[in-house]
């Protein structure tokens, strides 16, 4: 899918970032931000890269709009970060396991 | 500019009708059919999802061009990578790939035969994949258009390990616009074009397009009021006959775009022609690496000689290129909801989440009223 998905910043090392994504974490690459990147900035991740820095004062709207696409249904914006659905996972630095993710496909983000 | 824009409150009924409105009155002062095309998967699931085409006159269409980059993948290069996975190398790819049909199989197939396929989530997992795996070849089939091009060059240019290897099928966008702008069978008054390759690339390099084609092009966010409110301004565009571009997805695209992503893709990826799947052959608008990356390019390490079959017999039928090129819309394909389904697809569009076909089967169409 072209859906970036908005998440907050929680830990950055360099280029590796970890963004809580509706209570999941998952680990973010800061190569191509464009932008200096701080814990609690909001980004759009897009195949595990944040694009973008949402400005400040657009992050309550974006989050929303998101929220509007993604309707009650959590599990679809999880799919986009490439979380197991359902899952209330803590990565703290681990990936999931291949097996996992192939459950899970993840997505070309194209545009 | 579209300051309106950003006032849009991002769901409200009241405005969506107000918008609706607005855009049947324009209808009736043009008095003669608009098509509209858009070039995003994201957009089409919107516009699917809620039900826009039934707010928008009968005379008005917006049709899906090539915005899906798993649809666009040649088939040749889907055997490209079952050919390296089936010659021992180990193939990482995204999720949406994995079944895609080539000319004989997927890699979905060769995996169920024994090769070694792993599917990432992103570009930088297929490199840690092959941090840990020193002992194997790993190939990242890479796919997408700018918004995953870039992380792809990214990971190139921080060192990855040697046994890490990319064969690119990446795509870029405005190429592909402008050949549909001159085919003869498309009759597009107008682009909706897709805000996220916008926030890389910026909507600036529109520009010449809509000089070079005098064709309007609005940027489009993903929200319900972000496309209609699109679509009004293109209206506007076509009810004075003036072509123009506009930015109306402000949140997220600015001028200029992503300029250390727009670096980052300059730098390790040339733009050669090639094929796209069903469309044309297009110059320009296939992504390959620079030589300076050659010791991490998939197609000069490996001596890639795909076997390659005529594909599934049904794809023959498969109209998925002519639904790409806007020149047909998946009720017209015999194959749709019968041979061909999400289960058991027959062309890309029926693979990706973002094919028009899948979106089309999933949330139906425009409701016959």
């Amino acid at each position: 899918m072209c859906l970036g998905v908005p998440g907050e910043i929680r830990e950055i090392d360099g280029t590796e970032a970890v963004a809580d994504f509706w209570g999941v974490e998952r680990r973010v690459r800061l190569d191509v931000v464009g932008d200096a990147v701080e814990v609690g900035d909001y980004i759009l991740n897009h195949a595990g890269f944040a694009i973008r820095k949402i400005p400040e004062r657009e992050v309550e709207e974006t989050m929303a709009i998101y929220e509007s696409l993604f309707g009650d249904d959590v599990d679809e914006a999880l799919d986009e970060i490439g979380a197991p659905r359902g899952a209330d996972i803590d990565l703290g630095g681990e990936q999931g396991d291949a097996e996992a993710d192939a459950a899970v496909p993840g997505d070309t983000d194209g545009d | 500019m579209a300051t309106e824009a950003d006032d849009l409150k991002f769901r409200d009924p009241e405005a969506a009708q107000e918008l609706a409105a607005d855009i049947e009155r324009q209808m009736e002062r043009i008095d003669h059919p608009v098509e509209i095309m858009h070039v995003c998967g994201s957009h089409e699931q919107v516009i699917a999802k809620f039900g826009l085409r039934s707010m928008l006159p009968s005379d008005l269409s917006v049709t899906m061009g090539p915005g899906c980059p798993v649809c666009v993948t040649n088939m040749p290069e889907v055997d490209e990578a079952v050919a390296l996975a089936e010659a021992g190398t180990t193939v990482a790819t995204y999720g949406d790939m994995f079944r895609v049909p080539g000319t004989v199989k997927s890699l979905a197939d060769a995996k169920a035969e024994g090769a070694a396929v792993e599917v990432v989530y992103s570009a930088s997992e297929a490199v840690e994949y092959a941090a840990a795996h020193p002992d194997e070849d790993v190939v990242f089939f890479a796919t997408g258009f700018e918004t995953t091009a870039a992380p792809t060059a990214a990971v190139l240019q921080a060192d990855p390990p040697e046994n890490f290897y990319v064969l690119s099928a990446h795509k870029y966008v405005p190429p592909a616009m402008e050949v549909v702008a001159e085919m003869p069978d498309t009759d597009v008054d107008a682009f909706l074009a897709a805000g996220h390759a916008a926030t890389i690339t910026g909507y600036g390099l529109f520009e010449e397009f809509v000089d070079e084609y005098d064709t309007p092009v609005v940027v489009g966010g993903f929200e319900p009021l972000d496309v209609l409110y699109g679509v009004r301004r293109i209206l506007e565009f076509v009810e004075s006959g003036t072509s123009g571009l506009d930015n109306a997805y402000p949140r997220c695209v600015s001028r200029d775009g992503n300029e250390a992503a727009m670096s980052a893709i300059d730098e390790v990826f040339a733009l050669t022609s090639g094929e796209w799947r069903g469309i044309a052959d297009i110059p320009d608008a296939n992504f390959v690496l620079r030589e300076a990356y050659a010791a991490h390019s998939a197609r000069r390490q490996f001596d890639v000689d795909p076997v390659s079959g005529d594909g599934d017999p049904l794809t023959e039928e498969c109209i998925c290129g002519d639904i790409m090129a806007g020149t047909a819309t998946p009720e017209d394909c015999a194959l749709f909801g019968e041979e061909c389904t999400p289960q058991n697809p027959v062309g890309a569009c029926m693979v990706s989440d973002e094919g028009t076909c899948k979106i089309r089967h999933e949330y139906g169409g425009h409701p016959e009223l």
